[in-house]
């Protein structure tokens, strides 16, 4: 679904903050897959899901997604294939507009957007039922604005819109990151939800190794702008948190990333 | 109680001056509230509505076909801003700048257009005793179908309720995301430049509108009539909001708030002039009421809310 072909990325070229953050990252996703993503700080996860997202071009290699090559798509032509969750909250959702008006705007992803109207009473209650999954008593409040929301009702509506028109590839960039531990926990239970429902391809990231660990069949942990760990089938299901650091150490030789890894 | 007669006898003028800025209003809400940018372009694109519609209505042309083509020059001007800001990467305040300034140059070109005797002229004089003038400041005390308040109100009506269609439509919603938050707009397929260039079309179309509006009802248009638009325009969607946001809440409520609050400021202004004040004092005045205004919410929110944090903060030293 995703192949992703020795992407490269460098930012701020010939300047005192060069900083490469991909160096040659290749990556396939099968149609279903469900891949969490760790590494510590500047290891390069964010890098490579916003490259994937088209936030800003690669330096080098391609991307394609369900067999089209969107390298050189903009982001917002690229949200025809991807629904995307971020860390800031703030930023998945329209602050002044409403809940409802929202959700109309993630229905129409990738669609072509005409003088029809902008919601229309059938989808309204289409988006009630949707909402009653999340459990957070917003089929309520429709036409509440999601700046009244709190950072973990905004998280759990932006995962409902990411999916909201079934996306070929779901981007969580460390969404729960932002949350205390009990709305993390259940903005995580509702993305294996989602997830589940429609068996999404989905790239997750997370800081949380135990979460890694539990979500997904398959984990990849990622080491100064490559993927050092790839692990998946039986394998990743007997992971543990210790086998994973002795793995690190041994793929990177380096012993520094325990608690750069634990702590980040 | 001869000053209140006075200030009464001058209250028609005041709302007629208030719908036809009322409109401009409508269009720096358009940008500054629903865009979220700052659109200088005004202050240029007001002449040339004015200077098209009265070069047009000069040479005989219909007064309504007059007023399209203003706001079709409008919408040009602010598609120019859009490219300036979307496709070169020009801040949009200094975009809407240089339109603003090349449009002086090419406002005083149009209004020569025709006269063999100027190539550049700096104003435009069109009359309703020559003219066939939709509104004319001249009608504003008589009780007939003539009086431009009327036709005002209309065209007022008209344009609030063609925005409120707009703004529901697919269109219309990706436009006020892109506004609210262009992450998000970007995440869910929007072109965010496409949409920041459409709302300046649009809002330099209605503000070109307005420019038209104006020159038939003082008579003339001038290559100056648009020189601090953008803060007139600011002081109405900000009288109209800080007065009127606790009752209206509905967006097309909300763009008729614009419009009393152009009235509002128009009113002010008459009531001042009785003062004592002269005409010339009044962008020193307006600067000032639309800091005063852009500064109580600001203070409200700094100095008088609730001080919820700082409680918190006693009860976790008590414990």
């Amino acid at each position: 679904m995703l192949d992703v072909q020795n992407i490269r990325k460098t930012f701020n070229p010939g300047t005192v903050n060069e900083k490469t953050a991909l160096r040659g990252v290749s990556l396939t996703l099968k149609d279903g897959d469900f891949v969490t993503v760790i590494g510590g700080n500047g290891a390069g996860k964010s890098t490579l899901l916003n490259a994937v997202a088209g936030v800003w071009p690669v330096d080098s290699g391609a991307i394609t997604i369900g067999g089209v090559d969107v390298t050189k798509l903009p982001e917002h032509k690229r949200a025809k294939y991807i629904g995307r969750v971020f860390q800031d909250p703030m930023m998945g959702t329209a602050a002044t507009m409403q809940i409802e008006e929202n959700m109309a705007l993630a229905a129409r992803r990738g669609q072509k957007r005409t003088l029809r109207p902008g919601i229309t009473r059938d989808e309204r209650d289409h988006y009630r039922e949707m909402l009653k999954i999340l459990d957070l008593g917003l089929e309520d409040r429709l036409t509440s604005k999601v700046g009244l929301l709190s950072g973990g009702q905004r998280q759990a509506l932006t995962l409902l819109m990411a999916a909201l028109r079934k996306p070929d590839l779901l981007l969580l960039d460390e969404h729960t990151a932002a949350l205390d531990p009990k709305t993390a926990a259940k903005v995580l239970e509702a993305t294996e939800r989602i997830v589940q429902k429609d068996r999404l391809t989905t790239l997750m990231i997370t800081h949380n190794m135990k979460d890694a660990i539990v979500h997904g069949n398959r984990l990849i942990m990622m080491y100064e702008g490559r993927v050092a760990l790839d692990i998946s089938g039986e394998d990743k299901k007997k992971l543990t948190v210790e086998d994973l650091l002795a793995r690190f150490g041994q793929a990177t030789g380096s012993d520094e990333a325990d608690d750069k890894l634990l702590l980040s | 109680m001869d000053f209140l007669l006075s200030f009464l006898n001058a209250m028609p003028g005041a709302v007629g001056q208030g719908l036809t800025w009322g409109v401009m209003a409508i269009g720096v809400y358009i940008t500054y509230r629903i865009l979220d940018v700052a659109d200088l372009t005004v202050d240029g694109s007001l002449a040339t509505g004015g200077a098209v519609c009265a070069l047009l209505i000069s040479m005989g042309v219909n007064p309504w076909l007059a007023m399209l083509t203003a706001l079709l020059a409008g919408m040009l001007a602010g598609f120019a801003t859009g490219l300036f800001h979307t496709v070169c990467g020009i801040p949009a305040i200094l975009s809407g700048i240089l339109t603003q300034l090349a449009l002086y140059s090419i406002n005083l070109r149009i209004m020569a257009i025709g006269d063999d005797a100027a190539k550049t002229k700096n104003s435009l004089a069109v009359s309703v005793d020559r003219h066939n003038l939709l509104v004319s400041s001249r009608n504003i005390r008589k009780l007939t179908l003539e009086n431009p308040i009327l036709l005002l109100a209309v065209l007022v009506v008209v344009v609030i309720a063609v925005l409120y269609w707009f703004f529901g439509t697919e269109q219309g919603c990706a436009l006020r995301a892109t506004g609210s938050n262009g992450n998000m707009a970007r995440a869910q397929g929007i072109n965010t430049d496409r949409s920041k260039v459409m709302g300046l079309v649009v809002s330099n179309g209605l503000v070109a509108l307005a420019g038209a509006l104006l020159t038939q009802y003082q008579g003339s248009a001038t290559v100056d009539m648009g020189r601090g638009a953008i803060v007139i325009g600011l002081a109405a969607v900000i009288i109209g909001e800080v007065l009127l946001s606790g009752v209206f809440h509905n967006f097309a409520l909300k763009l008729l708030a614009c419009v009393i609050g152009a009235i509002i400021y128009y009113a002010v202004i008459t009531l001042v002039l009785r003062l004592g004040l002269e005409t010339t004092d009044l962008k020193l005045l307006t600067a000032l009421v639309v800091a005063l205004f852009l500064t109580v919410p600001y203070w409200k929110g700094k100095y008088f809310s609730k001080p919820v944090k700082p409680v918190k903060k006693e009860e976790s030293t008590h414990a």
